[in-house]
């Protein structure tokens, strides 16, 4: 191969070799750290996968390796899970939660979204932000009060109060992702759908409201999240096992005395966490775009 | 659409009329169920009730003198900083990275995808349990580990321990945190222009170049929103602490959500919880300023 | 390979400037490249000249920038070499293959002033800040952006911004310079100035330059020589005359010319013409050599500069052809009517039925 000046006093191999060098290198370094966050994230978990189906007089030998079966495995922990405690009552609970807390939300949120999106309100921005920032005032701060609210309603010891409450942490959450999504739609639909004869809610209800599907769907994602995820409020509210939701039924009763039911316990865990964590797998594109549009539009 | 001095024909076409009618619904449920307990929370700050005397009456800084006096609530006031700086600082550094990996395609990263999520998308208070036992004092498989390989004789007593418990405390609410604010800043890494990579790539930087003078000062916004997130969650968040130590050994790890709970609930002096529940915000109100900052930078970028 | 370095004397700026550009052949053998299924550049072969400016033109879809992206090195290859100034570059990473490249939206960094994005390559190669600072003074004196080193992107006109992109992509002194694009961002007024200036450079610098680029006008107007792509493959490597002229098969003869060539069937082939060559009788001074048809004329568009007939052919089983008159043939034509117009024989292109490919000139029955 004839030099030229292009590469005049350049070894080409060289710069080649150091290439796939790097190469190697970056790839080697991406595995590593895919492996290592996979590992970190994932390691409490695989004990409670172990945990879960081993025998009490195999888990409970110090000695014993703990990532081995040195007995066979045993069903019968999730059996005492599903049969003899409250699980499913508080899965139950948490559902109806849920379903309560989303219809509520997507009621009060919708109209307040498209308001803040679209009617140019004199004080629409900072309301937009104010909605926010309630979002940011955590529970934390007012359990105590609010504890004294829902007891004065006659709520306490009910699913009422959570199904009451929680709305306050969705609504503002809601009102701005789903803003967001309502600025995405083009307002030209909706004037074609007013030119076209509709009434301003004759054409949100058959032409805006079909595109805010996403939105809807995001809505209903958070207000589940929030009802399996809810610590405080539903500690503070609620004691009686018939109204526990699974983030405070599981932790607070699967107890005998002073002792965990450790491995129907982590079988509690894993049943609820790892199809979750499908579900969110399956949206995470999904909810990445979401958010982004959220916070490019918003 | 119509001419401003006349009103259109029907009410739900006139948008003043929709604007209230739609926006009502949302500022009265956040006025009664935030607006007033939030007013109700300052007024319990200073009264001294409790569930044993429910009557409101005002007794001026009494409460918080009598919380201040309280060596609990100063530990738990210098935790929740130290926690939420810590956890951050962690939260920043490991996000970026697992955002740097998840951005890129390689082989099983639907699983590593999957499991990486796992922290995040279980209810806290479960994936909490997972660590319990995962530290626990007898049984703990970490311990195991550390026996096998020679390094300990004695087991760590992770949770039983001051030092270790602070430290198993950060790094699970580190843990938790990572996959929220890694899709954060995945997300925004996703938004960076694909013309903008390749011309980095073209000007020659290193992974080190691009990282830090390109890719990190670009996402600068959108990493603040997360480590806003990640503060929030941190600071205003008991669930670990609660189900972890319950604040213990000793108070060792109380923060300011443990013992307000532990306080105005469990203990029923609804007057001393608030005032040290109240004590969160001004931490929050600094957030805010800097949340208002960022909306403000970010319509000038 | 025999390789030679005329261009390597060469002379940046007109001013004396002690940058000497140093010119490489860019050479593609037998590249492609799939994503999945789509085979988005289908076994190219190209080879540039020293200091060419060579266009890539295409409609959307047709691989000229993903052709463009492998020679950057910013996609790899799935089969072929790629060679600059002689070397097989195919596996090196961009920032080893001494181009530089502007991009569609130019990719400016946003977060950087000005001086700081023509400087980020120089940091990268890890020059000492004194020799960068000069550097980029030279490049930015080299474009006139001088006053502007202190500002940040946003706070440019897409003008100045093409030009801090073209500073940035100098500044390291490239043998190859690749452009994407680079005038589809801005709007009418401003590209044929964004053109002047980037012809105007190009011609003084005297570099190797690829364009990609949709636009004819544009590739017309720039090229050297334009490479005409269609489906991940190259249809026609001509200069501007002989792709319009004399084009390679119908597709080349129907993406260039504004209307497109006309063509029309007749048994065993195709054959086709300019619309501007197909003129009334009695304007045309060769009244020997033309060949008659009878054209039918449906519609008139006057553009002021001239005018377009639409209609069809009477001996073409009613093909429909466009005439373009210049404003200067100010013969009446009517709607509705025949008129009888002519081709020049030479002017006449015939192209293969089956395959579409260019072929001798055929015998036209009668």
């Amino acid at each position: 191969m004839t030099e030229s000046t292009t590469w005049a006093g350049t070894d080409v191999a060289a710069l080649q070799r150091q290439a796939d060098r790097r190469h190697r290198w970056g790839r080697f370094g991406l595995y590593a750290g895919a492996i290592l966050f996979a590992f970190l994230a994932a390691f409490p978990f695989s004990w409670a996968l172990i945990s879960m189906f081993k025998e009490s007089n195999d888990l409970y030998v110090k000695e014993n390796n703990p990532f081995w079966f040195n007995e066979s495995p045993t069903l019968e922990h999730l059996r005492l899970l599903f049969l003899e405690t409250n699980y499913l009552t508080f899965i139950r609970n948490t559902v109806l939660v849920g379903l309560a807390v989303t219809a509520i939300t997507l009621a009060v949120s919708l109209p307040a979204a498209y308001a803040l999106a679209r009617l140019r309100l004199r004080w629409g921005e900072r309301m937009g932000i104010a909605i926010f920032l309630v979002y940011l005032i955590p529970p934390t701060l007012l359990f105590i009060p609010m504890t004294r609210v829902i007891t004065s309603l006659g709520l306490q010891e009910s699913l009422l109060s959570l199904i009451l409450v929680y709305p306050t942490i969705t609504i503002p959450i809601s009102s701005w992702l789903l803003m967001g999504f309502f600025k995405g739609i083009p307002m030209d639909i909706e004037e074609q759908a007013m030119v076209d004869g509709h009434s301003r809610m004759g054409a949100i209800a058959r032409v805006v409201l079909p595109l805010m599907f996403p939105g809807i769907i995001a809505v209903v994602v958070f207000a589940f999240t929030l009802a399996s995820h809810e610590f405080i409020y539903a500690l503070a509210f609620n004691k009686s096992s018939a109204v526990k939701t699974i983030a405070t039924g599981v932790p607070t009763e699967l107890v005998r005395g002073d002792v965990f039911f450790w491995q129907s316990l982590q079988g509690a865990v894993i049943m609820i966490a790892v199809p979750i964590a499908l579900l969110f797998n399956a949206f995470l594109d999904r909810f990445i775009s979401g958010f982004t549009m959220g916070a490019v539009k918003g | 659409m119509t001419s401003t001095t006349r009103q259109p024909r029907y009410l739900g076409d006139n948008p003043r009329f929709l604007a209230g009618l739609f926006m009502s619904p949302a500022v009265i449920y956040i006025i009664a169920l935030v607006g007033f307990p939030f007013v109700l929370a300052i007024i319990y700050a200073f009264t001294d009730i409790s569930t044993g005397n429910p009557d409101l009456e005002f007794v001026g800084l009494a409460t918080f003198r009598r919380v201040l006096a309280d060596p609990v609530f100063r530990d738990s006031l210098w935790n929740t900083f130290l926690f939420a700086v810590v956890a951050n600082v962690l939260v920043v550094i490991l996000a970026t990275a697992l955002a740097e990996i998840l951005i890129r395609d390689f082989k099983g990263k639907w699983l590593v995808r999957f499991l990486v999520l796992l922290p995040w998308v279980a209810p806290v208070s479960l994936a909490t349990i997972t660590w319990l036992w995962t530290l626990d004092s007898i049984f703990s498989p970490i311990d195991w580990l550390l026996r096998q390989a020679g390094l300990i004789t004695e087991n760590m007593y992770w949770l039983g321990r001051p030092g270790t418990a602070m430290t198993s405390v950060i790094a699970v609410q580190a843990w938790r945190i990572v996959p929220l604010a890694a899709v954060i800043v995945l997300a925004g890494l996703i938004a960076i222009p694909k013309d903008i990579t390749d011309a980095v790539a073209v000007d020659g930087a290193g992974f080190w170049r691009r990282m830090f003078q390109v890719t990190i000062p670009l996402l600068a916004p959108i990493i603040a929103v997360a480590v806003l997130f990640g503060v929030i969650l941190t600071i205003s968040d008991m669930s670990v602490v609660y189900v972890l130590t319950r604040g213990g050994p000793t108070n060792s790890t109380q923060v300011l959500s443990t013992w307000a709970f532990i306080k105005g609930i469990e203990g029923g002096a609804l007057a001393q919880g608030a005032a040290v529940a109240l004590f969160l915000l001004p931490v929050l109100i600094g957030i805010t300023a800097v949340v208002l900052r960022l909306a403000r930078r970010r319509e000038v970028l | 390979m025999p390789f030679s370095t005329t261009g390597g004397d060469r002379v940046w700026s007109a001013a004396g400037d002690p940058h000497s550009a140093i010119v490489a052949v860019v050479e593609v053998r037998d590249l492609r490249k799939e994503f999945g299924e789509v085979v988005a550049v289908d076994g190219v072969d190209l080879r540039s000249e020293e200091g060419e400016f060579l266009v890539l033109l295409g409609p959307s879809g047709c691989g000229k920038t993903t052709l463009l992206r492998m020679i950057a090195g910013l996609e790899q290859p799935t089969e072929g070499e790629i060679r600059i100034g002689g070397e097989d570059v195919s596996r090196l990473p961009p920032r080893a293959r001494r181009i530089a490249m502007v991009f569609q939206s130019y990719a400016l960094y946003p977060h950087m002033t000005v001086a700081n994005n023509i400087a980020f390559p120089l940091k990268a190669q890890g020059m000492d800040p004194e020799a960068r600072n000069e550097k980029v003074e030279w490049a930015a004196g080299l474009f006139g952006i001088e006053g502007l080193l202190q500002r940040r992107p946003r706070q440019l006109s897409g003008g100045e911004r093409q030009r801090v992109a073209l500073a940035r992509a100098l500044v390291r002194e490239p043998t190859v310079f690749l452009l994407d694009e680079p005038l589809s961002n801005l709007d009418a007024k401003l590209r044929a100035a964004a053109r002047d200036d980037l012809m105007e450079f190009q011609r003084r610098i005297g570099i190797t330059t690829i364009y990609v680029t949709h636009d004819q006008v544009e590739a017309m107007g720039m090229g050297d020589r334009i490479a005409v792509m269609d489906h991940g493959r190259i249809r026609q490597l001509g200069t501007p005359e002989e792709v319009y002229h004399h084009p390679a098969d119908v597709f080349v003869a129907q993406f260039l010319g504004s209307p497109p060539m006309n063509l029309l069937e007749t048994p065993g082939f195709l054959f086709g013409f300019r619309p501007e060559q197909f003129l009334p009788e009695g304007v045309a001074a060769d009244e020997g050599t033309r060949v008659p048809f009878t054209f039918h004329v449906n519609r008139i568009e006057y553009l002021g500069s001239e005018r377009f007939l639409y209609g069809f052919i009477r001996e073409y089983d009613e093909t429909r052809v466009i005439a373009m008159l210049p404003a200067t043939v100010t013969l009446p034509i009517s709607i509705d009517q025949d008129h009888k117009f002519s081709v020049a024989k030479d002017q006449l292109r015939f192209f293969d039925y089956d395959d579409g490919a260019k072929i001798a000139p055929q015998p036209l029955m009668r």
